[in-house]
């Protein structure tokens, strides 16, 4: 393999690897704050992407891109109110399975406002000739709009919940929730506010992802699964970890494409989830004490 | 300061406590002894609100705090130091101080401050730790984590759920210096123990606890005279 190549494959597969794992961290945040994994995640960056590219036309791209955040973060509070605050002692389970619910009606929604078809947001800068060389090698300048936003993304969130108050309660709500109450902290808000900040974080995701990959409305669900690969991969609920595992599942499945066919790239990631499962199910980072302690 | 009259509560369909009634007053240590399953600390989880009650009346301070939700008693004046720790243990100790003074410093960043400074200087061996993750420290530092997080608050009211358990005899003493010294401070302390001979060897009055009802009460000096407390909980034999 040619360097040139080599380095095509590399970016190509970094910039999917931090999408991974932005939707990855979607799911920790919720997690850590419930102990639920959230179905509805994919949800949440197609429907970025979706709310975007409906604004794009009528407002400049920087002001239609933070409307469609906004709007999927109040999407994704309302959810939570509606749906799951009022429940009372709720089961894993049965929340998991409400989760399920929310994704497909997201879908079927956004498939009666949206319809089928395949949209994109335009290139932020140039288009989809431009490229600029970098070590010899030539790249979308989108490429690095994605991998500069999604790491300014883990960036601000590590910044959050270390030095914030309010990111130290969420912090405190899921390391103890009971404890946390007798700190006289409101857990149920906290768990509002996971929604909103998982929902948000998809959102810009699946605003600076969509001129490359396009979005369409049931392109959450295909997202979901890489996601959750990567969630489970890096051991649930530690989000540096699940940096470290997208890109490696990026950086895999980029380098698949050399060896093989590119209809099995889906099929590598769900066998990385399934050998992991069989495996490592604390992941690759996650100590197996704590996984043993955990419902789910 | 605090006063419980025919208090019920419990789990589901299932009533552990039972018309239950009692007071403590303001600057005391009053204790809670009893067996396992006597529902002590259902009785405490009842006066936080992580329990339901379904019947009677728990007043704070003069005011009723029935409907009051569990987060906002906190803030109302009673503190749990809940049973097993329960510290933040991902979180640095100074960061579980912080969020135990929660309640004052979204008012008062200052008093707040100062409230830690007065904590690191009960408990030196935290102040040593700053730094540590809370899952780091040993048992008896965990449990001295605990009760300077529920301080924090500045409670009017501080509960402790067996504060003893599972520690060495030489920390347990320690940690019953402490609480004495939490009383000459002006604290008020509710404490539920296990160690009986210990938590009556400190209290100013006690209340014994058997199945959800209340079958004892008095001055600590008397209880530590009673036969039958002797017989039942100090391990004595009494011909």
């Amino acid at each position: 393999m040619s360097s040139e190549l080599f380095l095509q494959y590399l970016f190509a597969g970094i910039s999917y690897g931090i999408i991974y794992a932005i939707v990855a961290i979607g799911f920790n945040i919720i997690y850590n704050t419930t102990g639920i994994i959230n179905f509805a995640q994919g949800e949440f960056v197609m429907l970025g992407g979706m709310i975007a590219i409906s604004l794009n036309p009528h407002l400049p791209l920087p002001l239609a891109i933070t409307l469609a955040v906004c709007a999927t973060m109040i999407i994704g509070a309302l959810i939570e109110i509606i749906f799951i605050r009022w429940l009372d002692h709720p089961s894993v389970l049965r929340l998991i399975i409400i989760t399920i619910g929310i994704s497909i009606l997201i879908r079927e929604a956004a498939l009666h406002i949206w319809g089928e078809s395949v949209r994109a947001l335009p290139y932020f800068v140039g288009n989809e000739i431009t490229s600029i060389s970098i070590f010899g090698t030539n790249i979308s300048p989108q490429v690095l709009w994605v991998i500069g936003i999604c790491s300014l993304i883990v960036a601000c969130l590590s910044f959050f919940f270390k030095f914030t108050s309010l990111g130290q309660e969420m912090r405190a709500c899921s390391a103890n929730r009971t404890a946390a109450t007798l700190c006289g902290i409101n857990t149920r808000n906290m768990v509002t506010f996971s929604f909103m900040l998982s929902a948000g974080i998809g959102a810009l995701a699946g605003c600076v992802m969509s001129p490359i990959t396009y979005t369409q409305y049931d392109g959450g669900t295909n997202l979901a699964i890489k996601g959750f690969t990567v969630a489970i991969l890096g051991g649930l609920g530690n989000s540096m970890a699940a940096v470290a595992a997208g890109l490696l599942l990026g950086i895999i499945e980029a380098f698949s494409v050399s060896v093989l066919p590119l209809a099995f790239q889906d099929a590598i990631s769900i066998s990385i989830l399934l050998i992991i499962l069989f495996v490592r199910p604390h992941g690759l980072f996650g100590s197996k004490e704590a996984a043993g302690l955990k419902e789910f | 300061m605090l006063k419980i009259k025919n208090l019920e509560a419990g789990y589901g369909k299932l009533k552990v406590l039972r018309r239950i009634s009692m007071h403590v007053n303001p600057g005391e240590i009053v204790t809670l002894i009893g067996a396992n399953g006597a529902g002590k600390t259902t009785l405490l989880h009842t006066i936080t609100g992580l329990v339901k009650t379904l019947a009677g009346e728990i007043s704070l301070q003069g005011k009723n705090i029935n409907k009051t939700a569990p987060e906002k008693r906190v803030a109302a004046g009673c503190s749990l130091v809940p049973e097993g720790r329960q510290v933040f243990s991902t979180m640095t100790v100074k960061e579980n101080l912080v969020l135990g003074g929660y309640v004052q410093y979204k008012k008062d960043k200052k008093t707040a401050a100062h409230e830690m400074e007065k904590i690191l200087h009960i408990f030196p061996v935290l102040k040593e730790r700053e730094n540590q993750l809370a899952g780091t420290l040993s048992g008896g530092e965990q449990q001295m984590l605990a009760m300077g997080r529920a301080l924090m608050a500045k409670p009017a009211l501080i509960m402790m759920d067996e504060p003893s358990t599972g520690l060495a005899p030489l920390i347990v003493k320690d940690i019953f210096r402490i609480i004495g010294k939490l009383r000459e401070d002006g604290n008020t302390v509710l404490l539920v123990e296990q160690n009986a001979k210990a938590a009556l060897g400190i209290a100013d009055r006690g209340y014994v606890l058997e199945t959800g009802k209340i079958i004892l009460q008095g001055p600590a000096e008397d209880l530590l005279e009673n036969r039958d407390v002797q017989r039942a909980y100090l391990g004595r034999d009494v011909g």
